[in-house]
């Protein structure tokens, strides 16, 4: 008991006194995770439209392998990544092992198949006749396309919500593609792992809390804008 | 006569091996109100979505002012000439004032002139004090108050309605079409509209459309439609339930007559005896009596109230007299003639209320 008190104390000190490395550790995580997830978004957004509003041969298989890009283990993602990006793989001569780009590359495959996934699903839950009232009001098909992202706002912030949510936490992929180099690829929840191997309960707490914070406060920023009326 | 604003030519629109619409040629007429009638599946969305465009057909054209009306990238620039009122309201997730505006912006027109437009709108169709409102907290009378202003604030030539109000109630249907009446004719809008209420298309329209299975089965004005359906479908579908068919027995001095199941119905026309006749008399040219009347009916038959159905203020009587015939009492002859099932009364109708279907 004494051990998780001390940890918290600790964690509030680190906070408080605004520690270099946890600033500079917090920073990061959102640099990478915030890049992911706008890069996510641009490739979701048009993607689960795209799939919701056009009929192709081969549709449907193409929503399967979406709806199972959605629970893609981020370890698994990784190991993808780091294969690919291996100094000998298709792409090693690129130089993005144990970089930032390399990590938000591998989270962007994480967060964009969640984010076409439910901008699919929200296309699809509008009326019907919708799309037909907005040509029938004389809409160009560039403005039809908007119009509808516009009514599935609500549906599509949440989307967003949920890939920031599910690369900002994760890191199987962070810890393969990043390698967790100090000042260059650390971001919050490798040097968790890292700090609590380590038996250092303190900064551990500490970098939860803040990852805690963080997903509260982006998401909180989402959820205001989401139910702005 | 004015000329064709928008035409049809050989349209065929065919969906799954089966024939939607098939229609090898309507005119309407600029500043007219037609109003397209039919049961449900008779292919009305089907010709209002052809004439905006949102339905590719497999083969015939649309003419609008004697230009054919090719798909393609400017196919908007033909629907910004147009507007169209769905069953639902179909409004966007914003405020009324900014719903209302929707068409404007789309048009690319500039924030002040959308305001006067959209205030307009909004003053004729008794909506200004909802101005603010969001879209999604509306009853359904309001919300579609909304889209039609929607519709009408882009000052369309046409306007395509499919069953407007036929989510709405009695009480709000009607005001609604009272003022929607007064502001389509005020501005000489062509209009388009598909129902499956007779009666709304007679109150409305200039013009009638009847459809069914995809096919035009009679056009022309209300009292053309009523008073001289083209065949037992188009007669039963306004209303009239009284259908019969016999064998002319006799024919004299302009009136024949025809065997009903015994009984002679005698009609106001020339056809020669030994012919088959099917036709129709409308409830409302019915009388029903205690007693032979001293009218100059000449058709009178005694007989027996099957059934007698509410209607509000009216009550359809089913007769039997050797044949079946419906017509209309109000609440008050109901219970001055004592009517209930079984009641002997004479129904009466004149020679002239009978109109002629189809002669074999």
């Amino acid at each position: 008991m004494d051990l998780i008190v001390d940890g918290v104390i600790q964690a509030f000190h680190l906070l408080v006194s605004g520690d270099p490395e946890v600033i500079q550790i917090t920073l990061l995580s959102l640099k990478i995770s915030g890049a992911a997830t706008l890069i996510s978004t641009c490739i979701g957004v048009l993607a689960g439209t795209v799939i919701a509003l056009i009929r192709f041969p081969g549709r449907s298989v193409i929503v399967t392998l979406v709806n199972t890009g959605m629970g893609l283990p981020p370890v698994v993602v990784g190991l993808f990544v780091t294969i690919l990006i291996w100094r000998s793989g298709p792409l090693g001569s690129i130089g993005l092992l144990y970089t930032p780009a390399g990590m938000v590359i591998a989270q962007t495959i994480i967060a964009a198949p969640i984010i076409t996934g439910i901008t699919l699903s929200a296309m699809q839950h509008l009326p019907g006749r919708l799309r037909l009232q907005i040509l029938a009001l004389g809409a160009t098909r560039r403005q039809m396309v908007w119009l509808l992202m516009k009514e599935a706002r609500l549906p599509l912030l949440t989307g967003v919500m949920a890939g920031f949510g599910g690369v900002i936490s994760e890191i199987g992929a962070s810890m393969m593609v990043g390698g967790n180099i100090k000042g260059y690829t650390r971001v919050l929840t490798t040097a968790t792992v890292m700090e609590t191997g380590k038996g250092n309960f303190a900064i551990a707490i500490a970098l939860g809390v803040i990852l805690l914070i963080l997903a509260l406060a982006v998401n909180f920023i989402l959820t205001a804008i989401q139910q702005r009326k | 006569m004015n000329r064709p604003i928008i035409e049809i030519k050989n349209l065929l629109v065919r969906r799954n091996n089966r024939t939607l619409l098939q229609v090898p040629q309507l005119a309407f007429r600029s500043g007219t109100i037609v109003s397209v009638i039919g049961p449900n599946g008779a292919g009305k969305s089907t010709m209002l979505l052809s004439l905006m465009r949102l339905v590719i057909p497999d083969s015939g054209e649309i003419l609008y002012r004697g230009q054919r009306i090719l798909p393609g990238i400017s196919i908007h620039r033909y629907r910004r000439k147009m507007s169209m009122v769905f069953q639902e309201p179909l409004l966007l997730n914003t405020s009324v004032y900014n719903n209302i505006a929707s068409g404007l912006k789309i048009r690319g027109m500039n924030r002040r002139n959308i305001r006067p437009a959209v205030e307009e709108m909004m003053d004729l169709f008794g909506i200004a004090h909802l101005s603010k409102r969001s879209a999604r907290s509306l009853s359904g009378g309001e919300a579609q108050r909304v889209s039609l202003s929607r519709a009408l604030a882009v000052s369309p030539e046409i306007l395509l309605m499919d069953e407007p109000f036929s989510s709405l109630d009695a009480p709000t249907r009607e005001s609604l079409i009272a003022d929607l009446d007064r502001i389509i004719r005020d501005r000489g809008i062509t209009v388009i509209f598909a129902t499956h209420d007779r009666s709304e298309a007679i109150r409305l329209a200039d013009e009638i459309i009847v459809l069914n299975e995809g096919r035009i089965i009679q056009s022309g004005t209300p009292a053309e439609i009523t008073l001289s359906p083209a065949d037992e479908f188009v007669a039963f579908f306004i209303g009239t339930e009284t259908i019969l068919s016999g064998a002319v027995t006799n024919a004299a001095e302009g009136v024949f007559t025809v065997s009903v199941n015994g009984s002679g119905v005698e009609i106001m026309g020339e056809v020669e005896p030994g012919r088959r006749v099917t036709f129709c008399i409308n409830p409302e040219n019915i009388i029903f009596s205690a007693n032979f009347p001293e009218t100059s009916a000449r058709n009178s038959f005694r007989g027996k109230v099957v059934k007698a159905v509410s209607q509000g203020l009216f009550h359809k009587i089913y007769f039997d007299c050797g044949f079946i015939l419906v017509g209309y009492v109000t609440g008050r002859s109901m219970e001055t003639l004592g009517i209930r099932p079984g009641r002997e009364l004479v129904a009466s109708f004149k020679a002239t209320a009978v109109h002629v279907i189809k002669v074999a």
